[in-house]
């Protein structure tokens, strides 16, 4: 179709086609592959196969909750018990699996199943209620890391059976099978957010929830599909992370919506909704991985890991809606 | 035929009654303008029609189906298709997005998994839409939000347009728009009526609704007031019915050079 303004020039088109065609940031790609080139330079250690499956393993708990970050930010909500969700979902496997002495398979359902009960309370109160999402999920946050204290008693619970531990420690064709679990969820939510109906209406509802009303969507169940399905993955990531210490820790996740959200954002989510994609999302906690790694070869202390996160997540913000104010047009 | 018929529609926002009971009726290839002034209930009125209000008594048939207890998904598959005042577009979508938002086309990929949106089916579809509608779009895989207003406009038509609609409601599509462009929505209003198409006009410009339609119906604290036939009908009338009553002379000749 003929264009009334100049063409674009060559690094303007292929950006667009990245977000058009493969819903990422260019941006977001450029920094991850200047962060790593940075590490390698600095830490003779970074660049090997076995670091690599490293960051991957380290990443794959914050990549689980990031992606469910991703849902419920490109739907124009905001969801912060995730990490709390997490802890409580991991307590309650290893009490399924351990103080009741339940078969293994009960053990991941729990975990899975509390995360969602979690996620559907929140997703309930957020579309019944009207309690604005940030007090919900701030609510939760609370609500979920004191019930995971009670249920242990505020002791790690330790002895899970070996099919969990394999969850989080076995390795086929030496791949790591929480890395394995987390491409394959990763795989699986960009398909789902990116090319059906039920996430593009995730995203029409992020992007102005009275069009998609007008649209005929039935904006709360939406909402509250998603809430839910944010909580099970937490319970998922909680899964991974129980699995992997071998313990169900009360105190697991504490932080890591910081970090999970972080990743979505950098990736490209818009704050406020309508746009988000799993992929970004990927190359924002594979960002925030590199990161956390390299300062770990560096030898740097994890509480200045921590406060870089929280300036990498300001600046992104700041970025991108630097961006959304350059380029809108009213 | 009668399409659309209202009866002793009311609706209230806590204590705040806004409509007292309305009737209204629209036959199929009819179009009808919906007038009065600010706050007399037009836009409410029509949100109880494509379900985005659900009217609190009153009945609602469509096409001889009671549509009452229908959410807005069902009406609109009932071909009840409303553009509104704000456009009501996710301005971070593309244009096919827009158009095809929540009843996108699915196909299986690979044989095997369903529930995949064709995007291509749709690019294509919202291609011929816009050109069928003689509008150009700088591209349509942009966001609408870097459109300008007629360009936003001609995506909120296209969408109401692409499903064959039986009925489509416009809410002040002329308010924001330059004069070829408001000259250009005429014309489609009277092509949808040439093609069967009811359509309701709700427009602060009279001049444009004297000049389209077949009827007035003139809103007035929450009642249809009067319903005129538009060639037995002037612009003192109309706006006599709106103000209600009282010397208008002013206010007509006001309107007339507007």
């Amino acid at each position: 179709m003929a264009s009334e303004t100049a063409q674009p020039g060559f690094w303007a088109r292929v950006q667009r086609a990245s977000v058009e065609r493969l819903h990422i940031r260019l941006e977001s790609l450029v920094v991850l592959l200047a962060l790593s080139a940075a590490m390698a330079l600095l830490s003779p250690f970074f660049l090997s196969l076995s670091n690599f499956l490293n960051i991957l393993l380290a990443t794959s708990t914050i990549g689980v909750l990031a992606i469910a970050a991703t849902f419920v930010i490109g739907s124009g909500g905001l969801d912060l018990s995730l990490g709390s969700v997490m802890g409580l979902a991991g307590v309650a496997g290893a009490f399924v699996a351990v103080n009741l002495g339940w078969p293994s398979v009960f053990a991941v359902v729990a975990c899975i199943l509390a995360g969602a009960i979690a996620g559907n309370i929140n997703g309930q109160l957020v579309t019944r209620a009207f309690v604005p999402a940030f007090i919900v999920t701030l609510g939760m946050l609370g609500l979920a890391r004191g019930l995971a204290l009670v249920i242990s008693q505020g002791r790690a619970i330790y002895g899970l059976p070996s099919e969990i531990v394999y969850i989080g420690q076995g390795r086929p064709l030496g791949i790591p099978m929480p890395v394995i679990i987390f491409v394959l969820t990763a795989i699986v939510a960009h398909c789902v957010l990116a090319y059906t109906r039920f996430g593009r209406h995730t995203l029409a509802l992020g992007d102005s929830e009275s069009a998609a009303r007008a649209a005929g969507i039935r904006v709360e169940h939406h909402r509250r599909i998603i809430y839910t399905l944010s909580g099970a993955l937490a319970g998922l990531a909680g899964l991974l992370f129980t699995a992997r210490v071998n313990a169900g820790d009360p105190t697991a996740g504490i932080n890591y919506e910081l970090t999970a959200i972080t990743a979505a954002i950098i990736g490209g989510t818009n704050l406020f909704g309508g746009r988000a994609s799993i992929l970004g999302t990927m190359i924002g906690a594979l960002i925030m991985g590199v990161l956390q790694n390299g300062l770990t070869l560096l030898a740097v202390q994890s509480y200045y890991q921590q406060m870089a996160i929280g300036a990498v997540l300001i600046l992104a913000v700041f970025i991108d809606q630097y961006q959304v104010r350059k380029e809108s047009r009213v | 035929m009668t399409l659309l018929s209202l009866h002793n529609i009311r609706k209230s926002f806590g204590a705040v009654d806004v409509l007292h009971g309305v009737d209204l009726s629209v036959a199929a290839g009819e179009v009808v303008g919906l007038v009065g002034d600010n706050g007399a209930g037009k836009s409410t009125l029509m949100k109880t029609i494509t379900g985005i209000y659900r009217a609190d008594t009153g009945s609602i048939e469509f096409d001889g189906k009671d549509i009452l207890a229908l959410d807005p998904g069902q009406r609109r598959r009932l071909g009840i298709e409303m553009i509104y005042q704000d456009l009501s577009l996710a301005k971070q979508q593309d244009v096919a997005s827009n158009i095809f938002l929540g009843r996108e086309p699915t196909k299986k990929v690979f044989g095997l998994f369903p529930g995949f949106v064709d995007k291509a089916a749709m690019d294509r579809e919202a291609t011929r839409m816009i050109e069928r509608l003689g509008a150009r779009l700088p591209s349509i895989n942009r966001s609408v939000g870097s459109f300008s207003g007629g360009q936003q406009q001609t995506v909120a038509i296209a969408r109401a347009l692409t499903f064959n609609p039986k009925l489509v409601i416009m809410d002040e599509p002329t308010a924001a728009l330059a004069v070829r462009e408001v000259q250009s929505v005429l014309d489609l209003i009277r092509r949808l009526r040439s093609e069967g198409i009811a359509v309701i006009l709700i427009s602060h410009r009279l001049n444009d609704v004297l000049s389209v339609t077949d009827r007035i119906v003139v809103l007035r604290h929450g009642r249809a007031d009067a319903d005129l036939v538009t060639s037995k009908t002037n612009m003192n009338e109309v706006v006599s019915r709106i103000v209600g009553g009282g010397d208008i002379s002013a206010a007509a000749a006001h309107e007339q050079r507007g």
